[in-house]
């Protein structure tokens, strides 16, 4: 969490006090203490085991996402059937009790400050409180102990529904004032997200509680445990793989960045604008997603190309331009194996398109050529055109947009180009990020003279200098 | 070993099937319901190049109807038999649409699936339905059905290592090192739930099957992703490790070539499943340095170089690997690739060797298997370990030159 916001501050101790005052009629309540100390342990225990097993990796607890198991996208956390079974067979305030000393007393990965200590413990003891008491005020405990079946799932749906409530509702407040996420957007998802996620545990918890009640007692309700267990490390597993096989995307373009050393930070650049694009174009998340690899990935062909060509300063020759731009072929030819990447791959071939058939590697016409690749070269020569390269200085980006404009119908497609001035031109602008792009990392070479040749082009698609432009058009 | 193994499921097949059509069902609705949890399971079940467990739900959901003796409180009597006539039954429905799609279950499959089955129903209904466990309290015979459960899992893995090694002659000792510990994971959550299953039917009845299948879907859902992402790295792995032939720095195909071969041999020494996974990737990218060079090395001979040149181009490709987010393990392997073997890793070890083989085997031609090998043999003194090269040798004899593992 970064500075805390005072608000935040006065938020969390807000939702501690509710917390406490949900917990506090439990010497009333004639709880069961030793079934309320078992659960309470039970609950640190996962939480502890959970962070000794997959500490430090960040992702699944969030700010946003602690406890509520929806903000990310993730499952639940793996104490949430315990938290439920608790809330079935515990009175509300014994109930309210049980994730506090987990909450409190476990270290998170490195440090986990107090206020989000604080936030977590609070926001479970009102969730679990709540969850209870829906399934109390319902009669789910006299179901729940005589196994009385539809009925007893209708009482624990009820808890879930209530409890996956509260906790969005909480989770965001919590955005809207420590993370700063506007108010219309702080709220938006979170409830439906979790939804299924904490209802599959809850059923785990339901199972939990009615083994507790059984003629088999506690024993077998532990059993339930082991496969949620067994769940949560696969998914911890899956989210590990998954980081490394990003970090092996980048690593396929930082060879390329070994290689050809002035196009540094280039690929993640064009995956972002392709991003920008494809988002403006209102494609579905998948496909955004498949475009940004096709962006980071377009000129992973270069590969294949000699390094002294890539590095040559000065004219190339007819013959070794064409060598150069048999790069789309190459870098068809290398992530031909990767199954994921689909549409990307017809992006990476035929990024030198142009709309006019006077691209390469195929010389497509207007609709002939992919739309991924369409987006794709947009992204590339707007990238190529701020950035400074060898062979020409940065330019504007309201220049480089009205480069973009001008070549829109010959070499680029209007429709990608206009989604890209709507985007660039809304709110943030172009802000790229770039991980690999620390200022020392970025060399600025001399400028050359520009790139003679057949084409007017650079080799990255950059509409050459205004005195050629006969050729584009 | 495999033919008794399939020879035995056949008999406890033949014989639960000719019992239960001549006998009739016991508990018509129970033996429904499990069948159809079982074949819900197998329909689930994806197929991918290293699951160990590809249907967990349909595995519970046998074991459960195995050790199940009373639902919502009232006794059972469905014998060994028909458990087993049921489950095989089930698994064959549920097979179905993936034999349609040409991807069915092998007779390994099948035969572990009947046996497992079997031996846990074989233990626990004949005792079960004299009466024997009336007496015992809750927590004891929770605990009974658990270390039958334990047993049984036990039995399949070694069944399972068996099947393996007569399929593929692997060494067993490894092969079951490998079962055992994939049933510490998935194995354990399959174990528990079919206790927990056999458990909540005896209390709440039927209705405990579809609600406790859902947090198991969720598991079941969790590895299949799981095997995908695995999968599409090993993928853009290869993808990294092409790169290098297509700029022309490697022969076509070699670090597949030098992958395969590696991981053959490792399985030959003894090597567990991570320790072959880290030495598939490195062999994949231990050419990866050369990216670095401006100008090729003739046909990627890197085993050629002067020495100093190799143990640069070697530290080159560690960085590039270190930042592929593979484990440091593979990196220190392809950084230390070049060192004379006393100081090498042992998986390092075995990407020298047999990528000094395959750009010998490149160079010669015709007789080339044969001289690489002899040459090989000569270097022993220093740069190749003398049993990676007769492990080597006994795996390119024993497939006859050709190496048949699935990677990537």
């Amino acid at each position: 969490m970064r500075s805390i916001t005072p608000w935040a501050r006065v938020y969390v101790v807000c939702v501690a006090l509710g917390a406490v005052l949900c917990a506090a009629p439990v010497s009333l309540a004639h709880a069961p203490w030793g079934a309320v100390a078992l659960f309470a342990a039970l609950c640190a225990a996962c939480e502890r085991l959970a962070v000794g097993r997959f500490g430090g990796s960040r992702g699944y607890e969030g700010p946003g996402a602690a406890g509520s198991g929806g903000a990310g996208g993730g499952p639940p956390r793996w104490h949430t059937p315990v938290l439920l079974a608790g809330a079935f067979l515990l009175p509300p305030a014994a109930a309210a009790l049980v994730p506090l000393p987990g909450a409190l007393l476990v270290r998170g990965g490195e440090r986990t400050p107090w206020p989000r200590r604080l936030w977590r413990a609070g926001q479970l003891g009102i969730g679990a409180w709540t969850a209870s008491r829906v399934h109390w005020s319902l009669g789910g405990p006299e179901a729940v102990e005589s196994a009385g079946f539809p009925y007893a799932l209708l009482a624990a749906g009820a808890a879930v529904v209530a409890f996956c409530l509260v906790l969005a509702v909480l989770d965001g407040g919590i955005l809207a004032l420590a993370e700063r996420v506007p108010v219309r957007l702080a709220w938006r998802g979170l409830f439906v997200r979790s939804l299924v996620p904490v209802g599959v545990h809850g059923l785990a918890g339901l199972m939990m509680a009615v083994l507790w009640r059984g003629p088999y007692g506690p024993l077998a309700a532990l059993l339930v445990l082991l496969p949620m267990w067994v769940s949560w490390w696969v998914f911890a597993q899956y989210h590990r793989e998954r980081a490394a096989h990003q970090a092996t995307i980048r690593a396929l373009v930082q060879a390329v960045d070994i290689k050809d050393g002035y196009t540094r930070g280039h690929s993640e650049r064009v995956g972002q604008a392709s991003m920008m694009i494809a988002r403006e174009l209102g494609m579905d998340d998948e496909r955004v997603e498949v475009l940004r690899f096709a962006g980071i990935l377009h000129d992973v062909g270069k590969l294949g190309v000699p390094t002294r060509l890539l590095r040559k300063d000065g004219p190339l020759t007819p013959e070794e331009r064409r060598v150069i731009e048999l790069h789309p072929e190459y870098g068809d030819e290398i992530v031909r194996g990767i199954g994921f990447l689909g549409e990307a791959r017809s992006a990476i071939l035929h990024h030198h398109e142009r709309l006019d058939g006077s691209g390469y590697p195929y010389g497509l016409v207007g609709a002939q050529i992919p739309e991924s690749a369409r987006v794709v070269a947009v992204a590339d020569a707007f990238d190529a055109m701020t950035s400074t390269r060898s062979y020409s200085r940065a330019r504007p980006v309201p220049v480089a947009l009205a480069e973009l404009e001008r070549c829109a119908g010959s070499q680029f497609d209007p429709v990608m180009v206009r989604a890209l001035v709507r985007a660039v031109g809304r709110g943030d602008g172009w802000h790229p990020a770039v991980t690999a792009d620390s200022p020392q990392s970025r060399r600025v070479h001399p400028p050359t003279p520009p790139v003679s040749g057949l084409s007017s082009t650079s080799p990255d698609g950059v509409p050459g200098p205004v005195s050629r432009k006969g050729a584009v058009r | 070993m495999r033919r008794l193994v399939h020879v035995a499921a056949g008999l406890l097949t033949l014989l639960s099937l000719t019992h239960t059509l001549t006998t009739g069902l016991d508990d018509r609705t129970v033996a429904l319901s499990f069948g159809l949890l079982v074949a819900l399971g197998e329909l689930t079940r994806w197929s991918g190049p290293e699951s160990r467990e590809a249907a967990p739900l349909a595995a519970a959901g046998a074991l459960s109807y195995a050790l199940l003796g009373e639902t919502a409180g009232r006794a059972t009597h469905h014998g060994a038999l028909q458990v087993v006539a049921v489950v095989l039954a089930a698994t064959l429905v549920g097979c179905v649409p993936h034999v349609a799609r040409g991807q069915g279950p092998t007779a390994d499959h099948l035969a572990r699936r009947v046996l497992t089955a079997g031996f846990a129903a074989v233990c626990f209904q004949p005792l079960y339905n004299q009466g024997v466990f009336e007496a015992w309290g809750g927590p004891a015979y929770v605990l009974l059905l658990v270390a039958l459960l334990g047993l049984t899992s036990l039995c399949d893995a070694v069944l399972a290592a068996a099947l393996a090694h007569s399929r593929t002659g692997w060494p067993f000792g490894p092969l079951l090192r490998d079962e055992l510990r994939a049933t510490l994971g998935i194995g354990t959550a399959v174990c528990a739930t079919g206790v927990v299953m056999a458990l909540a039917v005896a209390v709440v009845g039927l209705w405990a099957l579809p609600v406790f299948s859902l947090p198991l879907l969720l598991t079941q859902l969790s590895f299949r992703r799981y095997a995908a992402v695995r999968a599409t790295y090993r993928q853009t792995i290869a993808s990294l490790a092409r790169a290098t032939e297509i700029a022309g720095y490697t022969p076509a195909g070699h670090a597949r070539r030098v992958a395969v071969l590696s991981r053959a041999v490792g399985r030959e020494l003894g090597l567990s499943e991570p320790q072959l996974t880290v030495l598939e990737y490195a062999a994949l990218m231990h050419d990866i340095g050369q990216l670095s060079l401006v100008d090729p090395v003739p046909a990627g001979a890197t085993a050629v170089l002067p020495m100093e040149e190799q143990r640069r181009i070697a530290l080159l490709g560690g960085a590039v690997v270190r930042q592929t987010g593979v484990a440091a393990a593979v990196a220190v392997v392809v950084e230390r690739q070049a060192d004379p073997y006393r100081e090498q890793p042992v998986s390092a070890r075995i990407v020298r060797a047999v990528n000094a083989y395959e750009e010998k085997v490149w160079e010669a031609g015709a007789d080339g298997p044969l001289r690489a090998l002899e040459e090989l043999r000569l270097g022993t003194g220093r740069d190749y370990q003398p049993e990676v090269v007769e492990s080597l040798a006994r795996v390119l004899a024993r497939n006859g030159g050709a190496v048949h593992e699935r990677i990537g």
